[in-house]
């Protein structure tokens, strides 16, 4: 697809691909703070909610916006891996593999969905439906293996319900994270981190069971934190109590 | 033996709720630290003894002394919500399950240190947690505890929820500054501390989600209270947070000091059949442990003690399924990943770590190839700019010095002799790719 209308008039930002409402919703978000270019990971959030991926003209428009040389915007856009340079499916689709969930089954696991979806990594099916990724710690080590589905938790997963996951994905039927709500596309995910909420917060429970493990025992055993008011005593020992 | 403070409402319902928030308390510490001074507060951070819960341990109520007061500059709060340490698992069910806590806890210490201005930088991969955050900052917002006269004191405080894009380099508490002012993730050079100079050049206090997150309960409940907990030196109480091999992998909040034995005792043991192998105290980045360190007292000073570092308090428990080879090459891969470049000892370095630990998982090479292992280290070790670089290097020297046979015989037998199906979670269900 080629894109026309790349020239900017000054003042006035037009850029292919980007219409008015996004252009002011870009505005927005440089709105948010001290110095505009504090904006710009936001703003390239919102460009891929957009866009599907971050693209030249993505770069153009936030380089304008800020001040900025269109390099300098793209030397960012790079740097993180959560921006994306090709089309992404529906469904971003990560599997940990570091150390920890590799070694508890996250390596199986990424074996088998690159054999059942046919893609290497940060590949995309033929359907575009999904984009399948290994990713780095998603700090849910206590629910490893961990996968995430457009950066919803999916806990405590096999290699059997990885495929199940995926295959149910692919279908278009409703998908819940095992700690969030209703799996949304790619692209809305992106326009929540561009700052934008979507009224899902209160969906999904306030923790998983192995979140509250620790608490279920110092209640079952009538632990906790010393009274506060005899706090001025028990300041003369320590409560581990030995010295 | 366990003392719930932070996570004590994590199983109230809807416990994410301003409501819910608010009917145990929640928003009661604001109220009265919005009638102190502000250096009061840093006193009672001080005399509290709260450390920073990120990793260093840096003494929180000093670190907020640091900053210049009445300097004419705008002053800064940032909170490092960019938990990606491996093995690290705290901030985001803290942040999921009551994100009041840190919203409460970033106003008061905006209040403490003087600044207007508040973010909490939080890493993008967790979607929920940042509609969490954004939701309970809106609230805070309606209800009066932040935007402009806070409770009718006269107090200004934004707050900006702000998403990161995927880089770990970006819990580094000067790249993570950078990266907030839309740049590459990338250290600075210091000094300027970020006290000094921090965001767009001026004093900014960054602290960890589970450092502020623990204000408000010092302020309710006071100092002395507060450092009734813990160790001489390493005082209250914090979230360990056990993965891996155990029975009941989760999150206790105990007082610092309780050691893995007493840990693990709760979680059930290591999972049935098996025996511990190794286990990280803080994450990745902290030298491994053995079952030699059992009962380490896991404070600031005793793992310091041990050869290795408190950290995150991330303890990933290994059991001797577990190749202790492959576990650090793909820590190592991870670092080399995750180097931002700037530094030529960590970018070039990690790489070439990386090349001989395959070399030896291949059971390539030979035994001389872990003196050059070493010898790398040590031109990585106190040589790169920033943290990560020292991080890469932990789990490599201290695996080499608890198993370096183990690294001899992936040479003996030309091979990995371990069985990766064997340490998976599902070993027994007979999956295999």
């Amino acid at each position: 697809m080629t894109e026309e209308g790349f020239e900017n008039s000054p003042g006035e930002v037009q850029a292919a691909g980007l219409d008015a409402e996004t252009i002011g919703e870009l505005r927005q978000i440089a709105a948010r703070y001290p110095q505009a270019r504090s904006a710009l990971l936001p703003m390239l959030h919102l460009v891929q909610s957009v866009q599907g991926q971050v693209t030249p003209t993505g770069i153009e428009t936030c380089a304008d916006m800020l001040g900025l040389t269109a390099a300098e915007v793209a030397a960012v856009a790079t740097f993180y891996t959560m921006y994306k340079r090709r089309p992404v499916g529906d469904y971003h689709v990560g599997v940990c593999t570091n150390t920890l969930c590799a070694v508890m089954g996250g390596d199986v696991i990424f074996e088998r969905l690159k054999e059942h979806l046919d893609v290497g990594n940060d590949e995309i099916t033929d359907d575009g439906r999904i984009t399948l990724e290994h990713v780095e710690c998603n700090a849910a080590c206590d629910f490893a293996p961990v996968m995430m589905v457009n950066w919803e938790f999916m806990d405590n997963m096999t290699p059997e319900s990885a495929v199940e996951l995926v295959d149910t994905l692919r279908s278009g039927a409703e998908v819940r994270s095992t700690r969030g709500p209703r799996i949304c596309t790619w692209r809305e995910a992106e326009r929540v981190l561009a700052g934008f909420p979507d009224d899902l917060a209160d969906e999904g429970p306030a923790a998983g069971p192995e979140t509250l493990v620790g608490l279920q025992i110092a209640r079952e055993r009538g632990w906790r934190a010393p009274d506060p008011k005899h706090a001025q005593q028990s300041a003369q020992h320590s409560t581990r109590g030995e010295q | 033996m366990l003392t719930p403070v932070l996570s004590d409402n994590w199983d109230q319902d809807r416990c994410w709720t301003l409501q819910a928030y608010e009917d145990r308390g929640g928003y009661r510490a604001l109220r009265s630290a919005l009638e102190q001074q502000p250096d009061a507060l840093i006193d009672l951070v001080k005399a509290s003894g709260l450390r920073g819960r990120g990793g260093a341990g840096f003494p929180t109520g000093m670190k907020w002394g640091f900053i210049p007061q009445g300097d004419g500059k705008p002053h800064y709060l940032v909170v490092n919500a960019d938990e990606s340490e491996p093995g690290t698992c705290k901030d985001i069910p803290l942040m999921l399950a009551s994100p009041h806590t840190l919203v409460e806890g970033a106003i008061i210490s905006s209040f403490a240190i003087r600044a207007n201005y508040a973010f909490i930088y939080v890493r993008g991969e967790v979607l929920h947690v940042v509609r969490r955050l954004q939701r309970a900052v809106q609230e805070a917002y309606l209800a009066g505890y932040l935007g402009k006269d806070i409770l009718g004191t006269g107090f200004d405080l934004e707050l900006v929820v702000h998403a990161g894009a995927g880089a770990y380099i970006c819990g580094e508490e000067t790249s993570l500054l950078d990266s907030l002012e839309g740049r590459r993730g990338q250290p600075r050079l210091r000094p300027p501390f970020p006290a000094v100079a921090g965001l767009y050049a001026s004093p900014t206090v960054v602290n960890n989600v589970e450092t502020i997150a623990s204000v408000p309960c010092i302020v309710d409940n006071g100092a002395d209270w507060f450092a009734s907990m813990g160790t001489e030196k390493s005082k209250g109480m914090t979230l360990y947070s056990l993965s891996g091999h155990v029975r009941r992998p989760g999150q206790y909040e105990a007082p610092l000091g309780i050691t893995l034995r007493e840990l693990l005792d709760l979680a059930g043991g290591v999972r049935e059949g098996h025996q511990l192998k190794f286990w990280t105290p803080g994450g990745s980045s902290t030298p491994i442990l053995t079952d030699e360190h059992l009962d380490v007292p896991l404070d600031y000073e005793g793992v310091g003690a041990a050869g290795s570092m408190l950290g995150t308090k991330a303890l990933q428990i290994f059991d001797e399924t577990t190749c202790v080879l492959r576990a650090v090459l793909r820590w190592t891969e991870f670092y080399k990943h995750e180097s931002c470049g700037k530094c030529t000892p960590c970018r070039e370095g990690t790489w070439w770590l990386v090349q001989v630990l395959q070399r030896l998982e291949r059971g390539q090479g030979s035994e001389e190839d872990l003196e050059l292992l070493l010898d790398q280290c040590d031109n990585i070790l106190g040589r790169a700019f920033c943290a990560l670089g020292d991080g890469a290097v932990s789990p490599i020297t201290s695996s080499i010095q608890y198993f370096r046979q183990e690294y001899l015989a992936h040479l003996e037998q030309g091979g990995c002799p371990f069985d990766p199906a064997a340490s998976t979670l599902f070993a027994t269900a007979g999956a295999h790719a």
